[in-house]
This record gives C-alpha cells, sequence and structure tokens, in this order.
C-alpha cells in the first residue's frame, strides 16, 4: 500500500477506530498440549502462539544458574507472516525483539525458586499487523501463568504512536509505517513498567499524552488477559456447577 | 466452588493479614498476593494450589522415580521435575557390585524411592532402604499434575481409600504426581480413567461425591455394554498383543 493521504480524519482512522481505540483482541489459554503452558493471542491483524516450557533442565549445561532459572525468550516470524516472504531464521530484529521482550517478563518471574533450572518461552508470530512485539508479551505472560510458572502478576503490553500529529493508540501496519512515531510499552497492572521502546519523535506533551494511553491500553488488556485465564477452567465446567 | 475457595491468578489481592500467608503466595508492603494461577483457600492460613507446575523435589518425599541412566555407582533417575535423581548403590538395600547394577536396576525400571535429601544445588539424593519402598514390576503408571497430588489422596486418604474399594486395585501415588496401579486389567482401566477424571477436575467442588457416582455408573454399565466397548479396545491398542498371548479371556 502506498502513504494514502490522510491516516486520520475527523478523529476516526483508516480502520474506523477512534484515536484511543484498541485493535479486537482474541484469546485463547491451553492451545498446545506438548508445551506446558501455551497461548493463542490475536491483536487486530495479528496472530501469534505463545509456548512455555518449564522449569526444566538447562541445555547447554553452561548457562545455568546456580542461584535462579535462566528465562529465553524466542521470538520467531514464520516465512508466511508478512507480505513479501521473510527470510526464515533469527535475525537483528528478532534477536533484539527477543531481548527486550525475555526482559519485559523476567521481572515479574520468582527466579529463586528454581534454581539451575531453564524456564523457556516460544513466540511465534504466524501473522503480522504491527504491534508483534506487544502481542508477543501478551501472549507469553498468559502461557506463563498456564504452565503453573510462580510470578508477581501477568505483563500486559501495547502501543502508542503519532499518526498526521494525533496521538493514538495501537498503530495498525499503515499507521506505523506511514506515521511519525510508534512506542511499545509493557507493564504489570500496578503501573510498573518493564518495556518502553520508542521509534519516531514526540514532544514532551506528546509523550505524556501517547503514556497515559498505552497505560489505559494495558489496562484494558488485562482485564481480558484475566478473563481468558479464568476462562479456562470455567467453560468447561459449567455443566458440573450448574447441575 | 465452596465460598471460602477461588480461582485465582498471578497477582490477585488475597488479605491484609501477611502472618497468613503460605504456599503459592507473597507478601508485598504487608499485603498478600497469589504467586500462581490456581485455586486460592482462605480458610485459617491463606494458600493456591496450583492448577499446573512442575515437581520440585523435598526430602522425605516418596515418588516414583525411572531409571534413566548408569553411571559410575549411582543411578540416574528421571523423577518428573527440572532435576534429576541421583540413588547411590549403597542407598540399595543390599550390597552389590558397581559391575552388577544394571542386572538389579537396569535403564527404564521403575522404583518407588524415598527423597532423601535436596542441597542448596538441587542436588536430589534417592534411597530405597526403607520398608516402603521397592523396585515396580508389575501394573502400570499414569502421570498426573504433582499439584493435584492431595486432591487424589484425599482428606485423611478418603479419595484413594474410596478408588482402591470401587476398582479392586491396589494403587499408590508417588508425590511427583506418577501412579502405580497393580490389580486385575479391568480395574486398572477403570482405576486410570478415574484419576484422569479427579487431575480434570480437581478444581469443581463436590468431587469425591462425583467420582464415587462415576464409578458405580461405570461398574454397573459393563454389563450392558460389554461387547461394544470391548471392541473399540482392541481398536485402540494392546487388544490384539492380549489376544495373542492369551490374556484377559
Amino acid at each position: 500500500m502506498s502513504k494514502p493521504e490522510k491516516l486520520i480524519e475527523n478523529g476516526i482512522r483508516l480502520d474506523g477506530r477512534k484515536p484511543d481505540e484498541l485493535r479486537p483482541i482474541k484469546i485463547k489459554v491451553g492451545v498446545l498440549n506438548r508445551a506446558d503452558g501455551s497461548c493463542y493471542f490475536e491483536f487486530g491483524g495479528n496472530k501469534v502462539i505463545a509456548a512455555v516450557y518449564g522449569p526444566r533442565e538447562v541445555h547447554p549445561r553452561h548457562m545455568q544458574k546456580s542461584t535462579s532459572a535462566v528465562v529465553r525468550y524466542r521470538y520467531n516470524m514464520a516465512s508466511f507472516s508478512v507480505e513479501e516472504r521473510k527470510r526464515p531464521g533469527p535475525d537483528r530484529r528478532s534477536i533484539e525483539v527477543s531481548k527486550v521482550s525475555r526482559e519485559a517478563l523476567e521481572p515479574v518471574i520468582f527466579q529463586e525458586y528454581f534454581p539451575r533450572s531453564a524456564i523457556d518461552i516460544f513466540v511465534e508470530v504466524l501473522q503480522a499487523d504491527a504491534g508483534t512485539r506487544t502481542a508477543g508479551i501478551n501472549a507469553a505472560s498468559i502461557a506463563l501463568a498456564d504452565a503453573g510458572i510462580p510470578m508477581k502478576s501477568l505483563v500486559s503490553a501495547c502501543a502508542a504512536g503519532k499518526i498526521d500529529g494525533t496521538v493514538v493508540l495501537d498503530l495498525n501496519k499503515d499507521e506505523d509505517n506511514y506515521g511519525q512515531a510508534d512506542m511499545p510499552i509493557a507493564m504489570t497492572p500496578d503501573g510498573r513498567i518493564t518495556l518502553l521502546q520508542m521509534d519516531g519523535n514526540l514532544s514532551k506533551d506528546e509523550f505524556r499524552e501517547a503514556f497515559e494511553m498505552a497505560k489505559n491500553g494495558c489496562a484494558a488488556i488485562y482485564d481480558m488477559q484475566r478473563a481468558a485465564l479464568l476462562e479456562r477452567y470455567t467453560s468447561q465446567t459449567e455443566g458440573d456447577i450448574l447441575e | 466452588m465452596e465460598m471460602d475457595k477461588k480461582l485465582v491468578i498471578p497477582g490477585d489481592f488475597l488479605s491484609d493479614d501477611a502472618k497468613l500467608a503460605d504456599e503459592g503466595t507473597y507478601v508485598e508492603d504487608g499485603k498478600v498476593y497469589s504467586s500462581v494461577f490456581g485455586v486460592a483457600s482462605l480458610k485459617d492460613r491463606i494458600r493456591v494450589v496450583p492448577l499446573s507446575g512442575k515437581y520440585i523435589p523435598r526430602a522425605g518425599d516418596i515418588i516414583i522415580g525411572v531409571i534413566k541412566e548408569i553411571a559410575f555407582s549411582n543411578w540416574i533417575v528421571d523423577i518428573r521435575s527440572p532435576y534429576e535423581g541421583l540413588l547411590h548403590i549403597s542407598e540399595f538395600p543390599r550390597r552389590i557390585e558397581s559391575a552388577d547394577m544394571s542386572r538389579y536396576l537396569n535403564i527404564g525400571d521403575s522404583i518407588m524411592t524415598l527423597v532423601s535429601d535436596v542441597d542448596a544445588n538441587m542436588k536430589v539424593e534417592l534411597t530405597l532402604n526403607d520398608q516402603r519402598l521397592r523396585p515396580i514390576k508389575e501394573g502400570r503408571i499414569i502421570a498426573v499434575t504433582p499439584s493435584k497430588v492431595p486432591r487424589l489422596i484425599g482428606r485423611g486418604g478418603s479419595m484413594i481409600a474410596m478408588l482402591k474399594n470401587e476398582t479392586g486395585c491396589n494403587i499408590f501415588i508417588g508425590q511427583n504426581g506418577r501412579v502405580w496401579i497393580s490389580g486385575k486389567d479391568k480395574g486398572m482401566d477403570l482405576a486410570a480413567r478415574a484419576i484422569l477424571k479427579i487431575e480434570k477436575e480437581t478444581h469443581i467442588s463436590g468431587l469425591t461425591d462425583r467420582i464415587t457416582k462415576f464409578l458405580k455408573e461405570e461398574k454397573g454399565e459393563k454389563p450392558k455394554e460389554k461387547e461394544p466397548e470391548e471392541e473399540v479396545e482392541e481398536d485402540k491398542s494392546g487388544g490384539i498383543l492380549d489376544e495373542l498371548l492369551g490374556n484377559d479371556k
């Protein structure tokens, strides 16, 4: 798609959203049988799957830490996840995303409970539409809880940015490509920030506005994550409870 | 779900009284929060039983292990945990030579064993030197989530006693979630199905009653559906082998 004339008109964006509106979210917990915990997360056009294994033995051995678990996070985009075929395998970008995503989750995991072990998180992007790292973090934090790993809380993530001079929440692909700024953040429900990146330019005031917007977005996502987890153990048993 | 129990996720606020905090929780600024996704019980002490998770060995646990390697004077035992168990040759009930180790316990053999010590480095030492312990030679072993073991045993052993009674099997539940069942084929099938049902429904109240009902129904229905049920079993697996060996008939 070439650059559209306007990305936002009369407070309505190209896809019909208001500036502070999230894209629709769909969450399914426990989608993989082999993994200890898993989650499928749909965030607008983004479709990601997260799998968590562990705590388990560390291979290679030299990576293990004697007083805590090591957390490993692999973010990977499928070759078919974007319009132009993505060359498979890790590249500069996915290594960076893996690192910042791991660091976004590490503060909430009680790593010291499992010395000499590894907690492996795999995030596979099946379809990308701007905001895959936030979708991955959201999915991974649910998968960690599903695996029974002790944590301080979940982590929720979403982005805010600027298009045509207007601060907006949760940019989609076109807004990301032709907008002026994109700022993903991840935070715990009590407001501690575990990830903050920015691409583009924002003034001080714009930053504050975008930051508040993303915070509200994360709070909304947290409620959905929570509901999805609880639903895993209430839906299948509804019949029994009513009985 | 009972009134004093509820489903919680990590970070859920549980209480203002930090003194009551127990397993599955953490305390921050004098407040108690859940650290796992599981079922919280707020009676007496505040604890959360996770719905999933790995077995973390503790000294004194009786577990079921599978030999996975024979090293010099040690059997290395898979105990369904991030850590491996070590059974030293001297912990075998009688004196054996290092060269003969595989004659007594070979790779793939199962043992009922006691965790004698776990150190800070998570080196897990096992022993067979106890009246209750022995290698497992017959029956079958199934696996459940370790956190659900207390529920499987029931209050004062009520659930397990009922299961043994109804199926006519001997059942042993290892703390690491491996369950050993031995008895007649039919009884073992029924016991295994009941145990997996218990595992799936631990978080719903009235479990013992439901399982009793399930067992009664299954046993009651057997004579009626005998023919079709057996055919299905033969389709799956083992059936043909049983037939060739002349088992079960």
